[in-house]
């Protein structure tokens, strides 16, 4: 293995020795060895995947109530999470403990995406022009970013709440906020505490 | 007519250009290897979509499934400066070996109250406090989580003024929690971020596997 390969030296001389004409080889196998040793090593060791992340930005405590948001009926809509690992409870607008209608979906592509991408639809379909504008040249990167961020802070985008309760997992609830976030394109959404109505409610409705 | 001669020995092959490829590629790994830390919980973060990338400069809570929490952050100098406002107003008092070990540790979770056996002991004793620890404290009695952030997060912010850091570079606040973390720990985590005013943070998680779903 990796050796320098050596062609006869001398041979023409009539008895005389001829010092050779290469110099002395050496054998390389030990180094090659060490080499493809290191190289395991390294491939085995290293970590490809860095670790992800995602940011949250989270409303300064509001210094008077009069400054909260008020969440509309048209484009409100709210999520609740349980310890239940497969099923999130959802209603539209307002809450209202007697009105209020308690719908469930899971967490699959055909569940929380499909409701998310239909309730969203219009601001998803403005993002995707502006993205093909931008990807044609049509508008610069500011322009898309800035028109892009207008089209989901728009007053008739979704506003969506997302509220947990005390025994809802962690991963539940990161898999929600990546889905609002990174899929549906919702802008408006926020991390807010559950009312013990609503856990009356989800418990009365028995699903 | 002349005969095709074989060659008596066995054919040589010039293995050359792969032992060179394979230097190039030991170089390569030796450069880009990261080593892992030495952390005291395994945490098996969520997925997701998102394919920003954390940054290097953190200062980084841990979570475990049990809801213990794990604090870290980079920076000798500041690591000192924060462990000494700490014993000042826990009143427990660290000698200077102790701060100097406490520098170059990677990651705690325990109450201030054993912080000094922790940092004295060795590597197994440490591993075993680990384990047997409940955690930093967070609870709104008690909450030396919010101190040591607190704390940390203004001698950070302290070190890269005076040392003239770039904006972009800072240092930002991350959670790194398991899936299974109940959210009321996170929630709790969140609210003592908040009530020092850190409104900013990243959550860390993995690549999502799109057939996991």
């Amino acid at each position: 293995m990796g050796q320098i390969i050596e062609s006869g030296g001398g041979g023409h001389g009539k008895g005389k020795k001829r010092a050779k004409k290469h110099g002395a080889h050496i054998d390389m196998t030990p180094m090659v060895d060490l080499g493809f040793l290191l190289l395991t090593f390294f491939v085995l060791t290293s970590q490809f995947s860095k670790p992800k992340t995602m940011e949250i930005n989270m409303p300064v405590k509001p210094k008077d109530t009069l400054n909260t948001t008020k969440i509309d009926d048209e484009t409100a809509m709210t999520l609740l999470l349980t310890e239940k690992e497969d099923r999130i409870y959802y209603y539209y607008g307002k809450f209202k403990p007697e009105t209020s209608i308690l719908k469930t979906m899971d967490y699959s592509k055909d569940g929380l995406r499909k409701v998310l991408l239909k309730r969203n639809e219009t601001v998803i379909k403005q993002i995707k022009e502006l993205k093909e504008k931008h990807s044609k040249g049509e508008i610069p990167d500011t322009t898309y970013k800035r028109l892009a961020i207008a089209a989901k802070g728009d007053k008739k985008a979704v506003f969506v709440i997302v509220k947990a309760d005390e025994k809802a997992k962690y991963k539940n609830v990161i898999d929600v906020i990546d889905e609002l976030s990174l899929v549906a394109e919702v802008g408006k959404y926020a991390l807010v505490d559950i009312s013990p109505a609503e856990k009356e409610l989800v418990k009365v409705s028995g699903m | 007519m002349s005969k095709i001669k074989m060659p008596k020995s066995a054919p040589a092959l010039d293995m050359t250009p792969m032992v060179d490829l394979a230097f190039l590629l030991v170089t390569f790994f030796i450069l880009t290897a990261n080593f892992r830390q030495n952390e005291a919980v395994m945490v098996k973060t969520p997925s997701s979509h998102s394919e920003k990338i954390l940054p290097q400069n953190v200062m980084l809570v841990t979570v475990d499934t049990a809801g213990r929490a794990f604090f870290s952050l980079d920076g000798k100098e500041v690591r000192r400066n924060m462990l000494l406002t700490m014993g000042e107003k826990y009143k427990v008092s660290f000698t200077e070996t102790d701060v100097t070990r406490f520098t170059i540790l990677p990651m705690f979770g325990v109450p201030m109250a054993q912080l000094t056996d922790y940092i004295r002991g060795d590597d197994k004793t440490r591993a075993a406090i680990d384990q047997a620890s409940t955690g930093i404290p967070m609870d709104s009695l008690n909450n030396q989580l919010g101190d040591w952030i607190a704390y940390g997060w203004n001698e950070k912010q302290i070190f890269q003024q005076t040392n003239n850091i770039p904006k972009e570079n800072w240092c930002r606040i991350a959670i790194k929690a398991d899936g299974q973390t109940n959210y009321k720990v996170i929630k709790r985590i969140i609210g003592v971020f908040q009530e020092r005013n850190l409104n900013s943070f990243n959550l860390i998680t993995d690549m999502e596997t799109e057939q996991a779903k």
